[in-house]
């Protein structure tokens, strides 16, 4: 026998995988079909399958308009805030020591940990008319629950933790030497920070940045609570969509529910592809 | 005079880091930092850089009183061990992150990046990311980007001690080659003895926060100070012995060793020998010590010998030539004749040093 008959011989895996594989392989990618696409499909089906037309005229509506604008806002205001917070706050758990910092760690999570609606109710008993500090700002003429001001509230708080979750990984891995040799060559420490610091993180932040935005558009049960679901008024997306479904305007539901979906769709494909590009180079 | 350190402390808690370390760089020169981890030689790097701050004592950098200075005003190349490149920028933005902060005009910064990519050899690479370099070119170009604004002093912390065998001793070989040209007064930390005696001018040798020693490779060598130095540098034979009426004896049988200095005071003692200060002929007459020979491992350039004297188990080097002619074997009774030693009383007793050896990796 010549080398060349070596050559030609195929591994047995690559040309048909085992049994054991192949069953593992269509049960897990079965289960997620069933598990997120058909739901998806049954949505789309839904709310496109009476012609396009019927899918806008769902969205119509001052309500629509309105609770659309407020959830955008919302999410506007929380990934500016929670953004800047939830790096410093990052920064302060990898980089520095204070007391009470493993509780602190801990008390970050809270948010995750808690049930939507019992943050809703927390707020409540804060910021209600009786509440600790409600009876100030009812003092002063401002209302916080029942009002955008305690929908912005919940939100910042049901967003904390991503950020800063994400960011904190990559910033111990970073560690301090890129900044101590940015030093070194003379940058300051503002200079370092943009230069050096932010760019080596960024995947962990625009990643934080992205489920903040995701979770601050889809936000219902500490919303619900806390906004008393006053149409046109402290109605976001969200609590829109629940309205239209109990008021049997299924058409508007299906249709606001994809418009929310797809932004949420979109801006996490956006993050996907962009991060491929930048492998890339 | 290129750095001067005077009377350095400094203490993490109760930790102990840096204790009253005192030396002087010549412009120009090429200076080790040699200790085992712990030993304070990182913390005293970091403190002439400005990067932690000394309880008390000064740092001058060519002349200057630095001690007051931040980081960014001292001037100084540092060199990590695990490079600290930004990974976001390619080769030639690394090199010219310390130039283009001192906001130098374009075309400067284009030619001496150029000229560093020459330095380091790696031209064609400028547009690579880190994560497609090795271990070794990720450490040149830390190496360019440190020399690109011209420092005074370049400071390189185990500059090696994340790449394997080879690429060391390639890359150290290389750097003393580099320095030649470069001539900037340089310090290094290493806790690799080989390599602080290849490529360095002198040594300052540091255990637990001291400077025990300094001088240049060969009298650290030859003339160690103390009994930290001599088993630190280089492999040493470590015999555990006790002064008798005035003799040295070694081990349980008590053979006597042939050193010879006046001693009075009896107690636990310590003799160092190096290998190849054992000089090993036939015929075991009743004269010296006699040992057999129960292991031979080739090391390419000398023959390793396993010498067995009584419960003592010694190391010896012969060079290949004369192991053949004297065609040793296993087994064989041989006389031993120690050319140099160091006798050290043990103050601390057996135990301690043998603790202190083995956590040094000298012995098992």
């Amino acid at each position: 026998m010549g080398p060349d008959s070596v050559e030609v011989q195929v591994h047995p895996g690559q040309r048909r995988p085992p049994w054991g594989k192949r069953l593992l392989m269509t049960g897990t990618l079965g289960w997620f079909g069933i598990l997120v696409l058909f739901p998806v499909a049954a949505l789309l089906v839904e709310g496109l399958g009476s012609g396009p037309q019927a899918f806008i005229n769902g969205l119509k509506g001052e309500a629509a308009a309105k609770a659309f604008n407020l959830t955008l806002w919302t999410t506007l205001l929380a990934v500016v805030i929670n953004t800047l917070m939830g790096l410093l706050l990052a920064i302060l758990l990898v980089r520095h020591k204070f007391p009470g910092k493993t509780l602190f760690d801990g008390i970050v999570d809270l948010p995750f940990a808690v049930s939507p609606v019992v943050t809703g109710f927390m707020f409540i008993v804060l910021f209600g008319p009786q509440g600790f500090l409600g009876r100030w700002f009812e003092a002063g003429g401002m209302k916080i629950v029942f009002a955008v001001p305690g929908i912005v509230l919940v939100t910042l708080f049901v967003t904390l933790p991503f950020v800063t979750r994400e960011v904190v990984p990559v910033l111990r891995e970073m560690g301090r030497e890129p900044e101590e040799v940015a030093y070194t060559l003379g940058a300051s420490k503002w200079l370092t920070f943009w230069k050096v610091t932010l760019p080596t993180i960024r995947w962990g932040l625009i990643y934080g940045v992205t489920l903040t935005i995701a979770r601050a558009l889809g936000e219902f049960g500490a919303v619900l609570v806390v906004s008393g679901n006053i149409i046109k008024r402290t109605q976001t997306a969200t609590l829109h969509i629940h309205q239209e479904f109990t008021d049997f305007n299924y058409q508007g539901a299906f249709s606001a529910s994809i418009v929310l979906g797809g932004i949420s769709f979109v801006l996490l494909l956006l993050t996907e592809l962009w991060k491929r590009k930048q492998k890339h180079k | 005079m290129g750095i001067l350190v005077k009377n350095l402390n400094k203490k993490f808690g109760d930790f102990t880091a840096v204790d009253d370390v005192s030396f002087e760089v010549e412009q120009g020169k090429l200076v080790a930092l040699l200790g085992p981890s712990g030993s304070g030689k990182s913390t005293i790097l970091r403190i002439i850089a400005g990067l932690e701050e000394p309880d008390s004592g000064a740092v001058y950098l060519t002349g200057e009183d630095a001690t007051a200075l931040p980081t960014q005003r001292r001037n100084v190349g540092f060199v990590f061990q695990h490079y600290a490149l930004f990974k976001h920028m390619t080769v030639a933005k690394n090199i010219a992150f310390g130039l283009e902060v001192q906001k130098r005009p374009q075309n400067e910064i284009k030619n001496r990046v150029e000229e560093l990519l020459d330095l380091v050899q790696l031209k064609g690479y400028e547009n690579h990311y880190p994560s497609q370099l090795s271990g070794g070119q990720r450490q040149r170009v830390a190496l360019a980007r440190a020399l690109a604004p011209k420092p005074k002093v370049l400071l390189l912390d185990e500059p090696f001690g994340a790449l394997d065998a080879k690429v060391r001793q390639n890359l150290a070989g290389w750097l003393r080659q580099l320095h030649r040209e470069v001539q900037v007064t340089s310090i290094f930390v290493t806790h690799d003895q080989e390599e602080a005696i290849e490529i360095s001018d002198r040594i300052v040798v540091l255990n637990r926060g001291r400077v025990e020693q300094i001088g240049r490779p060969e009298e650290i060598y030859d003339k160690p100070l103390t009994k930290f130095v001599a088993s630190f540098i280089g492999h040493a034979n470590v015999i555990e012995a006790i002064v008798q009426d005035g003799k040295v004896l070694a081990g349980k049988d008590r053979i006597e060793l042939p050193v010879s200095h006046a001693l009075s005071e009896s107690g636990e003692a310590v003799v160092l020998v190096r290998p190849e200060d054992i000089v090993i002929a036939k015929d075991a007459s009743a004269s010296e010590l006699s040992a057999s020979i129960v292991g031979i491992r080739y090391r390419g350039d000398v023959y390793e010998l396993t010498l067995q004297m009584s419960e003592v188990t010694l190391h010896a080097v012969e060079e290949k030539l004369r192991y053949q002619q004297q065609n040793w074997g296993i087994g064989d009774r041989v006389q031993l004749h120690f050319n140099k030693f160091k006798f050290f009383y043990a103050e601390e007793g057996h135990d301690a040093i043998r603790e202190r050896l083995h956590s040094l990796g000298y012995i098992e």
